[in-house]
């Protein structure tokens, strides 16, 4: 009897002692799970500083030399070295801005249609071509605006647009010059259909948030279909949508490729969107290879910390809107 | 069993206005309305041989049940036996989804509800819906009620404050929202939702309202504030309230059909259907043993 306690007690002991072991050992891996983990996370900070440090040391003798008027120079003279961004800042500004214009609504329409409206047998084959769109690389892009859409542009539509606006005032300048076909309106028209997949998919998927049961009961109290997207779906969604119209300027701002082929790579600030202009990305691509001076150099790395510090901005504006609405629905 | 006494003092009906009934309706312990049932108990809805189907899959089965004006009728049965099914066909709420589908007719005031040609957002002012889940509208409390008035009718702010403030009132939630009116709706808490739900509903002026489970998803109190409103509902409307919980049937209806595997097994008069159930599978369900 006594043994036999006995025996279950150095038993137990013995359990114990493998128990501790056992829990040893899941602690090394935890703690060692948690540091690869962490560190991940931290090479995340690392190279985002990194990016940011190398941004800025490479742009500082650009920047000492032109200061402030670098951002409000129009010249870019890479034989007097005489640098400013103004015109690549207006041109990205300008086209993401118009490129939104046309996304935006048309994209929205898309994710309501998809959503809401479309014969259930069609949603998936229009759902996956709008996305087939998002696959298209840039350069395909860049090549069919060239050779497709500016000449066409320039023949059929940029006439009709500078006669139609002749003679109204302000307007007149927008729609104003000779039609070039590549130009900033053109670009523009590019941009918008590189974003639209990503503006309808986002809002599609952010429309299928909504409970169906909080449309029913909206088409319980007898709205119609325009009524429950105005009132109910939109509202309810109107972080998200919003989240998607940011992403989606995200991408045009950075767009590189395909602006460089159609947006004419002029340094100026024409008031006409048809004249050619130009953009951050777009100046980079095209001059990195040929800048031979030091200044020269240093110019297009301080246009990529622009670029860094307007997409900064444009996220950072994004959130606060985002703050903004969450607490305007008391949620 | 004897019969209960209700069905003692049972009033005759014209036979042109009723159903082939198990059952002639009377309104127990409703003295204000004994006069109503005394005269003729006037038919609201009516269902009549309605088949309905999910795609291939037939959920209800030759259905037939009669919605009696200004009284409630309570859907019971085990899940999946077709009552929410049922629910939606009344206000056309299935037309929604594809691939669901109804034959039959319902009537309502005479007017077949399934008619292709019928004006859904009229008939869903008509027909109003109390869901299981609470579902205020991202807006203000205000706004939740002033917006499905404004789909219909064209009020001034006076008016508007009127109407939205009746409609509180009306659901018994005046008092606990009166101060916050511009509050988000999702504020509050969820039986607060439901009653600002049973407001947005009552302030459309319906004639028939629908609760789908409407307390599932309630604490006891809030339960008890929606039963009893339910209760004083149907001094003014029609109501039809599908139910898991059976006393809730019979503390807010006068009516109750039992329904099972898309079936109506049996429709009657509360007392009786939990009393003297005629079909054993209702027998068997009220008691609990199935379901």
């Amino acid at each position: 009897m006594s043994e036999a306690v006995l025996s279950e007690q150095t038993k137990r002991v013995s359990y114990g002692d493998t128990r501790a072991k056992v829990l040893k050992l899941f602690n090394l891996g935890d703690t060692a799970f948690h540091i690869l983990t962490k560190s991940c996370a931290v090479a995340v900070l690392v190279l985002l500083g990194g990016v940011i440090v190398s941004l800025i040391h490479g742009s500082a003798p650009a920047l000492r030399e032109f200061g402030l008027g670098f951002l409000t120079s129009q010249s870019w003279n890479p034989v007097t070295e005489k640098f400013g961004a103004a015109p690549a800042i207006y041109g990205t500004l300008v086209t993401s801005f118009i490129a939104l214009l046309i996304a935006a609504p048309m994209g929205f329409g898309i994710a309501v249609f998809l959503t809401e409206l479309c014969p259930y047998q069609l949603r998936r084959p229009v759902g996956i071509a709008v996305e087939l769109l998002a696959g298209i690389p840039s350069i395909i892009y860049g090549i069919w605006g060239m050779f497709v859409l500016a000449p066409f542009l320039q023949e059929h539509v940029q006439p009709g647009l500078i006669a139609a606006f002749a003679g109204v005032p302000w307007l007149e300048n927008v729609f104003s010059g000779p039609p070039y076909g590549i130009g900033i309106a053109t670009a523009s028209i590019i941009l918008a259909i590189m974003i639209l997949p990503l503006v309808s998919s986002i809002s599609r998927d952010v429309f299928e948030t909504v409970p169906p049961v909080l449309k029913e009961a909206a088409y319980g109290v007898g709205c119609t279909r325009w009524e429950v997207m105005r009132r109910i779906v939109a509202p309810y969604t109107g972080v998200g949508l919003v989240g998607g119209i940011m992403l989606a300027l995200g991408r045009a701002l950075g767009e590189t490729m395909a602006v460089t082929f159609v947006i004419g790579n002029a340094h100026k600030i024409s008031p006409s969107i048809l004249g050619p202009g130009t953009t951050i990305s777009a100046t980079i691509a095209n001059e990195f290879t040929e800048a031979d001076g030091a200044l020269y150099t240093s110019s297009l790395i301080a246009l990529g910390l622009l670029l860094f510090v307007i997409t900064f901005f444009v996220l950072a504006a994004s959130r606060l809107l985002l703050a903004r609405i969450q607490r305007q629905e008391g949620r | 069993m004897t019969e209960s006494p209700a069905q003692e003092t049972a009033s005759p009906v014209p036979e042109s206005e009723t159903q082939p009934l198990p059952q002639q309706p009377v309104n127990p312990g409703a003295p204000a309305r004994e006069a109503l049932a005394g005269a003729a108990l006037p038919l609201k809805m009516s269902v009549r041989n309605l088949d309905f189907f999910y795609g291939d899959n037939q959920a209800l089965k030759s259905v037939n049940v009669p919605l009696y004006d200004r009284h409630a009728t309570a859907f019971i049965g085990p899940s999946g036996c077709g009552k929410s099914t049922l629910l939606r066909v009344l206000n056309r709420m299935y037309d929604l989804y594809p691939g669901q589908r109804a034959t039959g007719d319902v009537l309502l005031d005479g007017e077949n509800v399934l008619d292709p040609k019928l004006d859904l957002n009229s008939l869903r002012a008509r027909v109003g819906m109390v869901f299981q889940k609470p579902t205020p509208f991202p807006m203000t409390i205000y706004e939740n009620i002033a917006f499905g008035v404004r789909l219909y009718e064209n009020l001034g702010k006076a008016d508007m404050d009127d109407r939205v403030e009746k409609a509180l009132r009306g659901a018994a939630i005046w008092d606990e929202v009166k101060d916050k009116l511009n509050a988000s709706g999702l504020s509050l808490s969820g039986g607060q939702q439901q009653r600002l739900c049973i407001a947005r509903t009552v302030a459309i002026q319906p004639e028939v309202i629908l609760f789908d489970e409407p307390c599932s998803a309630l604490d006891p109190i809030s339960t008890a504030k929606v039963e009893e409103l339910i209760d004083e509902l149907r001094n003014h409307y029609t109501i039809a309230i599908v139910t898991h919980n059976m006393q809730q049937a019979v503390r807010v209806s006068q009516y109750t059909a039992f329904m099972y595997l898309g079936e109506m097994v049996e429709f009657g008069e509360t007392g009786q259907i939990f009393q003297t159930p005629r079909e054993s599978r209702t027998q068997d369900y009220i008691t609990g043993r199935f379901g």
